[in-house]
């Protein structure tokens, strides 16, 4: 779809460079990684606080995750149920099995509207199916409404966190992307001159443009509401003032029942954002005369979704709220922030999701981007064991690997072949030691450690030495002491 | 009390000085420790790169080798991990019954070694004698994995002579990962710089944990970077005393 622009981010997982070429320009930018080390320090902070009042937290874990878990067991009743309550409450359910589909309804829906221009709330999902490109294509402009997504919009950027797009970007670029774009001379960098100068621009929008999209947070089967949880209220915004809503949701957004929010609400806030409870929660149900859109439109996409859901281990994905506690938390993030995950969805949930997603033809190499610390699993709000997750995508690409004629030519994948048949016999184990001895003296130092090694050894070297093999093994060691006791 | 040592593929290569401390701890501590011969690795190299079929194969291996043993000690949190999370799915998925039902017997007494000496010993003061500044690294396995808690510390704060140094963002990984560290060498190196960085302001003589995988990582940038700090694995300082300072490098 989208084509690559100088100096833009790739976020789209089938052009996107592996993740850790996408890694070393970022791993290169000082102001980037500071930025993300802020803002995730920040949320970190504020999360553990929040959870640490809630005493029932584990309970609460638990009840989320249950309920995401049964949702999707029975996903087809929900999603049926959920169409059968939004259409009599005046709505129209559209579905929509791939990205392409999905683009093509609400650019179909626009031209309908006789739409010139459409707002937009922030969703991730209309990134995923990259709505954006397709609409201006139309002859449509799409302006963005949450904060983080103007910064982005005008600053020709892309998303680098599910819930602070923008995390990567502080407030002096702020500054000089609104003077730049908005023409605005003499713009200070504080935060609420720079919030003043986005409400202006933002206002006439929100006045004269008719036509509206949405993302969805949850979808409540029982009532057919579709409920969105933001921090700023532009989103509240475009949900009263426009005539037509369209809403885009990915099929795993389905809740049973309206008392399920509860729970959901509790801990996507605390999770995202370190809040008790979201600024701004607004749930609407289908369409009511006289007060908000009058026209509404729900586009449920699968895109993926279903084939993860086909696969027991893996399904526990699509259990996922979107909170981004799993990127805040993570030392790869950390370290990275997303635009080196080439996709919007970043950190440890993307580097499930996305291979997934992709049916694993592409973003191969990022269910190996993750040291397997399980930071993630720990504060994740719904249980969802990514670790485990990663380790059944690494074997599925290794499989893929297996199957390739030029697998020899991995270093890698010969090393861990023969290895294996290292490990599987006793006498060759000693051999390989003894010859690893001999073999690493050549490079070991005359302080008895390794400075440098060649090939695939000069990736350990590039910012470690290695102590030499000693003269003893461990089981030497052993036998000559067992041998003295006799 | 009798126990096998598992002394695990890289300690047993790279640093057998370990592997002696763990036999002098627990000899001192009345256990009769044996070692079998056939032993080599867990499989969670392979399982964590994922070579399920070769982690499968190494799996079994350790499995019958060790199915009559009445302890099994292994100084290294994430080979035990690899046995409590990875091996029932590999089982499940790839062996037979009569593999599972060995296995199943086997696996509750398998024991990290600070969980043996806590656990199964009722000893935290080891009467060890260690006068250093030590900080102390919770490895990633040994904290979400196995749940160790508290376990190294109770026995480091017994150890005479041994202040104890906190660190910053205690909790953070390494950067090691197994080949996470040589795939995403430059991520990794990152994650290490950062993980230095807090060791360093700890001002301690000594950085220690239950792995000697993290320790290799850390270590090794230590090295590089002429830190003045150094690594050594919990054994080794448990297994020093008054008598008989800890053994270091070979």
């Amino acid at each position: 779809m989208s084509q690559a622009v100088a100096g833009h981010p790739i976020l789209d997982p089938v052009l996107a460079p592996t993740f850790p070429k996408a890694a070393l320009p970022i791993l290169r930018n000082a102001q980037l990684r500071k930025n993300v080390t802020h803002a995730t320090d920040v949320i970190q902070a504020k999360r553990a606080k929040l959870v640490a009042e809630k005493t029932d937290w584990q309970e609460l874990r638990s009840a989320a995750a249950e309920i995401r878990a049964h949702a999707l067991e029975n996903l087809g009743e929900y999603l049926e149920q959920f169409e059968a309550r939004c259409t009599a409450a005046g709505g129209t359910v559209h579905w929509a099995s791939d990205a392409a589909e999905a683009r093509q309804i609400i650019v179909d829906l626009l031209r309908e509207e006789k739409a010139s221009e459409v707002i937009k709330i922030k969703t991730m999902t209309s990134a995923e199916i990259q709505l954006n490109p397709a609409i201006e294509a139309a002859g449509i402009h799409a302006y963005e409404t949450d904060l983080a997504e103007i910064i982005l919009q005008l600053g020709e950027d892309e998303p680098s966190h599910i819930v602070v797009p923008a995390l990567h970007v502080n407030r002096s670029q702020v500054r000089e992307i609104f003077a730049r774009r908005m023409g605005i001379k003499d713009l200070s960098d504080d935060p609420q001159v720079l919030t003043g100068a986005a409400r202006n621009y933002l206002r006439q929008k929100f006045l004269k443009v008719p036509t509206a999209i949405s993302g969805a947070n949850f979808l409540v089967a029982e009532t057919g509401a579709v409920a969105v949880v933001e921090s700023e209220g532009n989103g509240r915004m475009c949900l009263t003032l426009p005539r037509t809503m369209i809403t885009l949701a990915g099929i795993d957004k389905v809740i049973p029942r309206f008392k399920d929010l509860e729970v959901m609400l509790q801990v996507l806030a605390r999770s995202a954002t370190g809040e008790r409870m979201n600024p701004y929660t607004s749930l609407w149900t289908g369409v009511t005369p006289g007060d908000g859109p009058q026209r509404f439109h729900v586009v449920l996409l699968d895109n993926g979704r279903t084939s993860i859901l086909a696969k027991p281990k893996e399904r526990q994905t699509l259990r996922c709220i979107r909170c981004a506690a799993c990127l805040n938390t993570c030392p790869v993030y950390r370290q990275t922030g997303g635009h080196a995950y080439g996709s919007v969805y970043a950190g440890p949930i993307g580097a499930i999701l996305t291979p997934q997603l992709m049916h694993l033809e592409h973003a191969q190499t990022l269910p190996f981007a993750s040291s397997l610390c399980a930071a993630c699993y720990e504060v994740c709000p719904v249980k969802i064991n990514i670790p485990e997750v990663l380790l059944e995508l690494r074997a599925q690409v290794v499989d893929q690997e297996r199957k390739q004629a030029d697998r020899f030519l991995d270093l890698m994948y010969w090393g861990l072949r023969i290895a294996n048949q290292i490990f599987v016999s006793a006498w060759r184990f000693r051999t390989a030691q003894w010859a690893g001895r001999i073999g690493l003296r050549f490079f070991t130092g005359k302080d008895g450690w390794i400075h440098w090694m060649p090939s695939l050894g000069a990736r350990w070297t590039v910012s470690r030495d290695l102590r030499g093999l000693p003269s003893q093994t461990f089981r030497q060691w052993w036998a000559a002491r067992a041998k003295e006791a006799k | 009390m009798r126990a096998s040592l598992f002394i695990t593929c890289y300690n047993d290569t790279l640093y057998p000085e370990t592997g002696r401390a763990v036999v002098r701890l627990l000899e001192r501590l009345g256990v009769e420790l044996e070692f079998r011969a056939a032993q080599t690795c867990c499989g969670q190299m392979h399982a964590n790169t994922g070579f399920r079929a070769e982690a499968f194969s190494q799996a079994k291996r350790l499995v019958r080798l060790y199915s009559d043993a009445e302890a099994v000690v292994i100084p290294s949190s994430s080979c035990v991990c690899m046995m409590r999370d990875q091996y029932p799915g590999l089982f499940e998925e790839l062996g037979n019954e009569s593999l599972r039902r060995d296995f199943a017997a086997l696996l509750p007494r398998v024991y990290e070694l600070t969980e043996f000496l806590i656990d199964q010993l009722k000893v935290e003061d080891v009467g060890a004698y260690f006068p250093h500044r030590v900080a102390y690294h919770p490895s990633c396995h040994a904290l979400r994995g196995l749940h160790i808690g508290d376990r190294p510390v109770r026995l480091l704060k017994k150890v005479r002579g041994l202040e104890l140094a906190p660190i910053e963002n205690v909790d953070r990984c390494c950067g090691f990962g197994g080949t996470f560290s040589v795939k995403n060498f430059e991520v990794s190196s990152a994650m290490l710089g950062a993980k230095v960085h807090d060791l360093l302001s700890t001002k301690a003589d000594y950085c220690t944990a239950v792995d000697n995988s993290c320790l290799m990582h850390i270590g090794g940038a230590l090295h590089r970077q002429y830190a003045g700090m150094r690594t050594i694995h919990i054994a080794q300082i448990l297994a020093a005393t008054e008598g008989a300072a800890a053994e270091e490098a070979a």
